[in-house]
């Protein structure tokens, strides 16, 4: 690790000599610590500025060129013991805090304002009894209208344009209604205080705003935070290239900054970081996260390798051919592409209320205007009705209902480690009843442990992970993680092809091959994808086997879905007699194996053609067309980025316990929007008719509304309540920052 | 009641000021970081120094 790392990529210049970079931070769990990591950097000469943002866990540092480098600063913080990695604001990020800053100042707007007009109205209203006079009346009418309307222009803009969208789209959506009746509602009352009337409904229309924008704001917050959280996430990943200049110095560079053409080191345990074709070099390589088959395959000079697979053994040199966004098999892009169209024509459930109720309200509201014609009302009091009719159907409760609870059950998931990547993804994972696994990476952890680790005597793993840290061989690294070893043997020596030796307590301990360490057995294992290393402690000699063990909690997680009325099975890409004892201990009697990317899709298809509503876990470039094809979708944390994007949900840490809360969460979620979409139904039973007999006041709108969305609210955080009675010890999984930590540096 | 002319209008800027310095705190970044900003408050680095 003694490359320079090339931070031009992230920094920006923001001044004479000085530069800015945002890192995200890794290992903050106290409010001490933005003491302690200020503290730290400010007095270290040259640094200009460091803001650590405790909410978004990021440092911003800007420091003088000729003074300091971020090397050292970094280096000081790891010393401290925080990790910091550089960090790149995604551009949809970037719009995402434009949007919630625009929608704050509406917010802030539509506060000011019906904090205001209800000033003036309470005035009005306890006029009414006692001895207000008409010009006073009108006087406070006509300031209502003042503040109310450039309020509404301003604040109601959200709504404005999503109903226009809805109505060329020629869809109503919820917008649709919630805007009718706060032009209507203001219209009524100018005309109406224009005609010295008593009543006038300003508060309404802008107290409306304002309740239907604190559910936006909620709703926006909710979603940032997830999305700020996934991409320090990403960063933490934070995939680098050694790239290999023209003068043949080595430069670690982020993947982002590689260029088509670019030659790039890939030594032995690390990722290929791009699409690539190999210049030099032989070697094997793992591509299970690509194909989800766990056999290494053999490649040499002129092979093209495809991001993401793992070098095994040997230094390749390699051109980049496909940087960036573009490095993807062409066949799983293609059906990537077919498959979301599937989904795309997903209504949801807001939607399809409002589809209902939007016609409903314009027919009730027209048909009072006309009953009160017939029964003989005068045009001004049979339309003055009709409209308080809309302003008090204005689905106040029904726009909260479902808003309120996704915010609530999201705030959940993510205490749970599941990070929502669409709001209306809880609605489809509530709808699965069939669960579809892949295999490597999935069901499995994504790094190879020791499988046979029980059966080794005692200590010979952890004497075993202390040599093995002195190689850089990735099942050397499986044998150090699984004995937690820290610190390596001082005389290690690595033989190369061969594997590791060193002295210790007068004996010779040797980690590689099994000529190596003169194993006389059989040097295969029963299991396919399995590797074996030995391990040589004087006399004795061990085998161990290395493969991607289950993840631990997943027999547990599979019977506790089966419990929860679903059913599973696994596809994979992997060879059916891989998959199969895995399929075994898990009791999935309904199992494929050595399935290509199409042969997902067509078992998916199978799934719905037989009625069940499929939801798909998996995280190789290869389930990626199926994640998008499938009702719902779940990816760990360590997925590609391509299945990332076509999830709707991340989870994180080692356990699969998350897939059952996160259906568990979102099935109660469900049950909440429908009970509240019930209360508005109730809601207008109760105040509809009130309305059309004509007995609505400003006042009883007001209460009304207010009350209904307090209802609607309240019963929303039930959902958060019963999330965390499920699961008692709920405690928020830290994040696996070692693992991610590691995987970074390959 | 002819005092509502004028009372009503102060009420009214008074409260505009108090949306306009949301506002400029908005713009400023004051609510960028609502957890930190807490925990700055009780930080004694000025002390320190």
């Amino acid at each position: 690790m003694t490359d320079t790392v090339d931070y031009a990529h992230w920094s920006r210049r923001t001044g004479e000599g000085v530069c800015e970079i945002d890192l995200a931070i890794d290992g903050i769990d106290c409010a001490a610590c933005l003491d302690e990591i200020e503290g730290t950097l400010k007095p270290l000469r040259g640094v200009e500025r460091a803001r650590l943002n405790l909410t978004s866990r990021r440092l911003t540092l800007a420091w003088r060129e000729a003074e300091t480098s971020p090397d050292l600063l970094i280096d000081e913080l790891a010393r401290i013991g925080y990790g910091a990695f550089p960090f790149e604001v995604e551009r949809a990020e970037a719009s995402e805090a434009a949007h919630m800053k625009w929608l704050l100042k509406c917010l802030a707007v539509a506060g000011f304002a019906s904090m205001n007009i209800m000033l003036l109205s309470v005035s009005v209203w306890s006029g009414h009894g006692a001895d207000m006079d008409g010009p006073t009346r009108d006087f406070f009418h006509w300031m209502s209208a003042l503040i109310a309307l450039p309020a509404a222009a301003y604040a109601g803009q959200p709504f404005f344009r999503n109903a226009l969208a809805g109505l060329r789209a020629r869809s109503l959506n919820m917008d649709v209604p919630i805007s009718l009746g706060i032009l209507l509602a203001l219209g009524m009352s100018i005309y109406e205080t224009m005609h010295h009337a008593e009543h006038a409904y300003f508060d309404s229309a802008v107290m409306l705003l304002l309740f239907l924008l604190l559910g936006r704001v909620s709703d926006q917050m909710m979603r940032r935070k997830t999305r700020a959280a996934a991409a320090n996430l990403s960063a933490l990943k934070g995939e680098r290239a050694t790239r290999l200049a023209q003068d043949g110095s080595l430069v670690v560079v982020p993947v982002g900054a590689l260029r088509n053409g670019d030659r790039v080191l890939v030594r032995s345990g690390e990722r290929v970081p791009a699409d690539a074709r190999i210049v030099s070099g032989r070697s094997e390589v793992d591509e299970s996260v690509i194909t989800g088959e766990t056999m290494r395959r053999t490649v040499q000079e002129g092979a093209a390798l495809f991001a993401g697979s793992i070098n095994f053994d040997g230094v390749l040199t390699l051109e980049v051919t496909a940087a960036g966004q573009s490095s993807l098999l062409d066949e799983v892009g293609r059906l990537v592409e077919k498959a979301s169209e599937a989904r795309s024509g997903y209504r949801r459930l807001a939607d399809r209320a409002a589809r209902i109720y939007a016609p409903m309200v314009h027919v009730t509201a027209f048909s009072t205007l006309a009953g009160w014609l017939m029964y003989g009302a005068s045009l001004h009091d049979a339309i003055i009705t009709a409209i308080a009719v809309l302003i008090i159907t204005c689905p106040c409760a029904l726009a909260l209902a479902v808003p309120a609870v996704q915010v609530v059950a999201s705030g959940s998931l993510f205490r749970a480690g599941v990070y929502l990547n669409s709001a209306e993804a809880l609605e489809r994972l509530a709808e699965a009843d069939w669960v579809v696994f892949d295999k490597s990476g999935t069901l499995t952890l994504p790094t190879p442990g020791v499988v046979n680790a029980a059966f080794l005597p005692d200590g010979a793993l952890e004497l075993a992970s202390r040599l093995a840290l002195a190689s850089h061989h990735p099942l050397a690294g499986a044998v150090a993680r699984a004995g937690g070893a820290r610190t390596p043997f001082d005389l290690a020596e690595e033989v190369p092809g061969a594997g590791v030796k060193a002295q210790a307590d007068g004996a010779e301990l040797r980690l590689g091959s099994a000529a190596f360490c003169g194993w006389t057995g059989d040097a295969d294992s029963q299991t396919p994808g399995t590797s074996v290393l030995f391990f040589r402690n004087g006399r004795d000699v061990f085998k161990l086997e290395i493969r991607q063990a289950l993840r631990v909690d997943a027999v547990e997680t599979v019977a506790a879905l089966k419990k929860l009325g679903l059913g599973v099975s696994i596809l994979s890409g992997d060879l059916p007699s891989a998959v199969a004892p895995v399929a075994a201990t898990l009791g999935v009697a309904d199992w494929k194996g050595g399935l290509k990317p199409a042969d997902k899709i067509a078992a998916l298809e199978a799934l719905k053609a037989r009625g069940r509503k499929v939801l798909m876990v998996g995280d190789g470039l290869n389930d990626a067309p199926a994640l998008a094809a499938a009702h719902a979708s779940l990816s760990p944390i360590s997925a590609v980025d391509l299945a990332q994007a076509q999830s709707d949900a991340v989870f994180l840490g080692d356990r699969l316990q998350p897939v059952v809360e996160a259906v568990g969460t979102s099935r109660m979620a469900r049950a909440l929007m429908r009970q509240n979409l019930w209360l508005a139904v109730l809601y207008n039973a109760i105040a509809v008719p009130m309305a059309v007999m004509g007995f609505v006041t400003p006042l009883i709108a007001a209460a009304a509304m207010s009350g209904s969305s307090v209802l609607v609210t309240l019963n929303a955080l039930r959902c958060r309540r019963a999330a965390n009675e499920a699961e008692p010890d709920a405690t928020t999984q830290p994040l696996p920052a070692n693992r991610l930590a590691l995987a970074g540096k390959g | 009641m002819n005092i509502l002319v004028v009372l009503v209008p102060i009420a009214l800027f008074l409260g505009l000021s108090g949306l306009a310095a949301f506002m400029w705190s908005m713009r400023a970044g004051q609510f960028d970081d609502s957890e930190g900003a807490a925990q700055r408050i009780i930080s004694d680095d000025d002390i320190r120094r």
